[in-house]
């Protein structure tokens, strides 16, 4: 469905570097996706390769210094993020594209009863009176299933449960109707049945408006029900790049197939669950060659010298790894090495 | 299976945790979130008991509560045999580092000001866990468990993702060499070879030290694979507590069986059937009568709107809190 | 709540005993004989004697203590040795004159110290802000009294805009209260900046952000609420420096108020006047001490929880 639709988002060659005593981290190191009007695109990766902050970059809103958007560009709906004027960058946000943050638990402002931080941007971008605002916010905290809305709407975050304020952080991002919303690990903190109800929401959304989605999560399972496609980052770039039927039946980087291979299993019993060995490189020293040679079990001599590029695969695929190319030498290949 | 043999480390015995909301007017009666609203439960040496159920239905509060981080509204809480609700503040001191906790965000307590380095190098102080000159090394190796570079020490919080904090949650808690650890959503900001990794971990010290832990994670294959026990709770109360292996196989609760229909699961061609439940969540600060659960429940009858269910032993070391769960479907 | 309030006034309770007993010591410690003193000199050997008798001076400390104990409570606080008045009377005359220039100068150390932290904070590093910080940095280093009669010479001197001295209109107040103040706001103005600055950094100022509000509301509406919280702990503290402030600027400008009194009554040797004074001031200290605890309390109990 998503080849008819009309392209929202184009991020392209984004980069964002931290400049700090250490040097700099190259938190995103190139990084190339598009969004189309409906659709969902996952992000999943090991924790610290960047999907927050690539997130952020599209908003604009990495703290700087010492974060800098270093090169690339964001183009929504033809215009160029990155280069936008403060002003017109500020009706976007949470207007157009609109956010929800990982951290529920510090993300809502301490002292401001939560409706009033809903009613706020409603306020601000429709333009809505103040008691129409508190009612639609009320609405809104009633639709993510939160009981007594209109008492829970007068108090402050510390009063709610974790999933409570996820759940208001969801709310604020839903409530101006945006047409690309970010979710980043919107549902860490809720249970399966909430959880469902959320996704329904977000996608009852998606089919109503057009709203584009972008789920940064490390749920996979959250990813094979809501996503169409899905990006995997490592160490600040994207790894593979593959729909979501693809990507989980025939994982191809090898990170991939080693991120499916530690999930825990929800019907059988485990000892032990699989890990990745080792490391990620350290964002201020990545290696020369793929940045996940040190781990993989497949790895060549190439592999520790040369940087794979994203390439694309006859089925569609984009995967960086050298094993997909001519310059593979390969025999080794299933079994691998280590 | 032989818990019975086992000594009981934390013992929790009508536990309440009332918080009073705000009035709409003067005249109308103080009300209360029933957060936690009696609820008993003991907890085996080296075991991990995992709590799952509902957003707000009280997990994080009753941690909280066990630990005094608020001052519990009734009950008992005896750890070791020792009435933990009735020390002082020094005692207290004392024993917060047998008991230890991890939080959903850790970032909240971690300081902004202190590097890696500082926090754990406090930690270790306060409790005085480890010579001075031997810290550094120990600093290093809980780094490592936690799959964080020795280059992370020198840095601040605010440096971090999302999950690396969690991490140096997490290696704070070990720093100090606790006895029971509460774990409040501690792996679910992790990915998922990062989550095996910290598993694993937890297991083998748990293994090697009989560390004890209180599990609390929305995350149900994680439940399943780090718990001995599972309790379930439902609006402040415990519905149904049991083997891990006899809840997730042979759940009793309504409640339960709703619960683990809705679990995702990674594989894309694989639609199943839900058991969406009904109806609103009810407000714990009006929590329904009877059955807290009947307003949602797909079998309530008659007696369910009236008549509060006890926890009854209805198999084995299997506790549940339902008029009719005999006579449920499977 | 309520609680926490009932306790730490009965917190309180000590510390005033403690303030009665260092005032009535302060007697003790005044080289000499007591009697002589109050006689005043050359008084003759009988009426130092009677002087004795009549103030129970020959009784053993404590139950001299527990006397001025007694009678502190009951509102007598002696009699000054200059006009014979009683004490209380002096005080009470004076005290709303101190409290009045107490007032505007907290007003002038709030307002002014939180304006110029608030306009830093919002171009941090910019030319403003470093102005603004290197005045807020004389602010800090310059003596008052220095300051006081600067400001005395060039507004009413130089300009004469403004009265020299004295304490009849509100015009009077305005000179004094920015002396007093000063100090304080340049205090205040750092403290508020900084503060500012790192509550800029957390996670629900990136949301405030992300709605697209402006960065002004960001700043009034979701940082100042938090930033100040640790600014009303300085303002408290202020608030002691304020007091002993008061004593020099009422002798520059020549107010007639309590801080004045002390310093007249210490140089006439008129002790019941200097007891009296201390033991209104410290008074005073202790009651603003325990408002900003509970206030700090009050605005801090939900990050706590958080
Ligand atoms: N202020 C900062 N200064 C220096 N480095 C930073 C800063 N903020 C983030 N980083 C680094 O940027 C990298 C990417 O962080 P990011 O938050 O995008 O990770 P993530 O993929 O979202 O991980 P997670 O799943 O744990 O949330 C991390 O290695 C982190 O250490
Ligand atoms: N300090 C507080 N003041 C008032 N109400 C509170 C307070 N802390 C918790 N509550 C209320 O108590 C109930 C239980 O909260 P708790 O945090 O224990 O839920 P939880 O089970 O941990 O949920 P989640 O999975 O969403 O974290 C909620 O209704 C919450 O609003
Ligand atoms: S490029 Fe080489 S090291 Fe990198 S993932 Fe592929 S095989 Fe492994
Ligand atoms: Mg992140
Ligand atoms: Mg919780």
């Amino acid at each position: 469905m998503n080849k008819k639709n009309k392209l929202i988002l184009e991020v392209k060659g984004l980069k964002t570097h931290f400049t700090t005593k250490r040097g700099v981290s190259k938190a995103v190191d190139g990084i190339d996706f598009t969004l189309h009007k409906g659709e969902t695109l996952g992000i999943v990766g090991e924790s610290g390769c960047g999907k927050s902050m690539t997130s952020l970059s599209i908003l604009r809103l990495i703290p700087s210094p010492p974060g800098k958007i270093a090169g690339g560009s964001v183009l929504f709906k033809g215009k160029d993020l990155v280069t936008m004027t403060e002003d017109e960058m500020r009706k976007i946000r949470g207007n157009e594209i609109s956010m929800i943050f990982q951290e529920p638990m510090t993300s809502l402002n301490p002292v401001i009863p939560v409706g009033e931080q809903i009613a706020e941007a409603l306020r601000l971008h429709q333009k809505m009176g103040k008691k129409a605002a508190w009612e639609k916010s009320v609405e809104m905290l009633k639709l993510v299933g939160i009981p007594s809305p209109e008492k829970r709407a007068k108090q402050e975050p510390f009063q709610l449960s974790g999933g409570m304020r996820q759940r208001v952080m969801i709310a604020m991002a839903l409530a101006c109707t945006p047409e690309v919303l970010i979710a980043d690990e919107p549902t860490t903190a809720l249970d399966v049945t909430i959880q469902a109800q959320i996704l329904e929401l977000i996608k009852e959304l998606q089919t109503k408006i057009g709203m584009g989605v972008i789920m940064i999560t490390h749920d996979l399972g959250v990813v094979a029900e809501t996503c169409d496609k899905v990006a995997v980052m490592y160490a600040g770039n994207i790894v593979e790049h593959a729909s979501t039927e693809q990507l989980f039946a025939n994982p191809k980087h090898p990170y991939t197939q080693g991120l499916l291979n530690s999930l825990p299993k929800i019907h059988e019993d485990q000892d032990e669950l699989i890990t990745i060995d080792g490391s990620v490189p350290s964002p201020y020293n990545m290696p020369a060659g793929c940045r996940f040679a040190s781990r993989c079990p497949y790895r060549e001599d190439i592999c520790i010298t040369h940087q794979p590029n994203l390439i694309n695969q006859s089925d569609g695929v984009k995967v960086r790894c050298w094993k997909y190319t001519d310059e593979w030498t390969g025999n080794r290949d299933k079994e691998g090495v280590i | 299976m032989e818990t019975a043999e086992k000594k009981i480390i934390l013992q929790v015995d009508h536990l309440k945790q009332y918080f009073p909301v705000k009035k709409d007017s003067f005249f109308k009666p103080k009300a209360y979130v029933k957060a936690v609203d009696d609820i008993s439960f003991e907890l085996y040496e080296g075991e991990t008991l995992s709590i799952v159920g509902e957003s707000g239905c009280g997990k994080s509060t009753t941690g909280r509560a066990i630990l005094r981080l608020d001052e519990p509204t009734d009950g008992k809480v005896h750890y070791m045999g020792q009435d933990i609700l009735g020390l002082n503040k020094k005692e207290m001191r004392k024993l917060r580092g047998d008991l230890q906790v991890i939080f959903q965000d850790p970032f909240a307590s971690l300081n902004p000001r202190q590097t890696v380095k500082q926090i754990l190098n406090e930690a270790m102080a306060i409790q005085e866990v480890v010579d001075k000159p031997k810290r550094k090394d120990r600093m290093l190796e809980l780094l490592g468990y936690v799959g964080l570079s020795a280059e992370s020490l020198d840095r601040y919080p605010h440096e971090f993702s999302g999950g690396q904090r969690q991490r140096i949650g997490i290696a704070r808690a070990l720093a100090v060499d606790p006895k029971l650890i509460i774990c409040d959503e501690a792996v679910s900001a992790l990915d998922v070879s990062i989550q095996a990794q910290i598993l694993n971990l937890l297991k083998n010290l748990q293994k090697q030290f009989k560390l004890t832990f209180l599990f609390i994670s929305h995350d149900l294959s994680v439940v399943r694979h780090i718990s001995d026990r599972v309790m379930v709770m439902y609006l402040g109360k415990v519905v149904e507590i049991a083997e891990k292996k006899e809840l997730f196989d042979s759940p009793l609760h309504p409640y339960t069986q709703a619960l683990l229909s809705s679990i995702p699961v990674p594989d894309p061609t694989l639609k199943r059937d839900r058991v969406i439940l009904k109806g609103d969540v009810p407000s714990p600060i009006d929590p329904p009568r009877g059955c807290r659960f009947h307003t949602r429940c797909p079998f309530a009858v008659e007696k369910c709107k009236q008549e509060e269910p006890p926890l009854r032993e209805l198999v084995k070391n299997h506790f549940v809190s339902c008029h009719i769960a005999e006579d449920l479907p499977v | 709540m309520l609680m926490f309030i009932l306790r730490r006034v009965f917190q309180t309770i000590p510390v005033i005993i403690g303030v009665t007993f260092v005032v009535f010591f302060i007697m003790q410690l005044v080289p000499g004989d007591p009697a002589v003193l109050l006689a005043g000199e050359g008084a003759s050997k009988e009426t130092i004697e009677a002087i004795r008798e009549q103030l129970g001076l020959n009784q053993p400390l404590y139950i001299q203590y527990f006397e001025y104990l007694t009678n502190v409570f009951r509102g007598d606080l002696g009699v000054s040795l200059k006009n014979s008045q009683p004490v209380l009377d002096e005080i009470l005359v004076r005290l709303p004159i101190t409290i009045e220039l107490a007032f505007f100068s907290i007003i002038i150390t709030i307002v002014l110290g939180m304006a110029a932290g608030i306009i830093s904070a919002v171009k941090p590093y910019s030319l403003t802000d470093v102005s603004v910080m290197l005045v807020a940095l004389l602010g800090i280093s310059l003596p008052s009294f220095w300051f006081g009669l600067m400001l005395m010479y060039f507004f009413s001197v130089k300009l004469q805009v403004l009265p020299v001295a004295g304490w009849d209109s509100l015009l009077h107040v305005i000179l004094p209260a920015v002396t007093l103040g000063a100090g304080g706001a340049a205090i205040v103005a750092r403290m508020t900046r900084s503060s500012i600055l790192e509550v800029i950094r957390q996670d629900y100022i990136r949301t405030a952000r992300a709605k697209g509000l402006r960065e002004r509301i960001i700043i009034y509406k979701h940082a100042l609420r938090n930033a100040l919280i640790p600014v009303i702990t300085v303002v408290g503290l202020q608030f002691g420096a304020l007091l002993g402030g008061t004593v020099l600027v009422e002798s520059i400008f020549a107010i007639n108020g309590l801080g004045r009194m002390i310093v007249d009554a210490i140089r006439m040797r008129d002790l019941p006047m200097v007891q009296g004074g201390v033991l209104f001031a410290s008074l005073i200290f202790v009651t603003v001490n325990l408002f900003v605890d509970v206030f700090y309390r009050f605005f801090n109990k939900r990050i706590e929880l958080n």
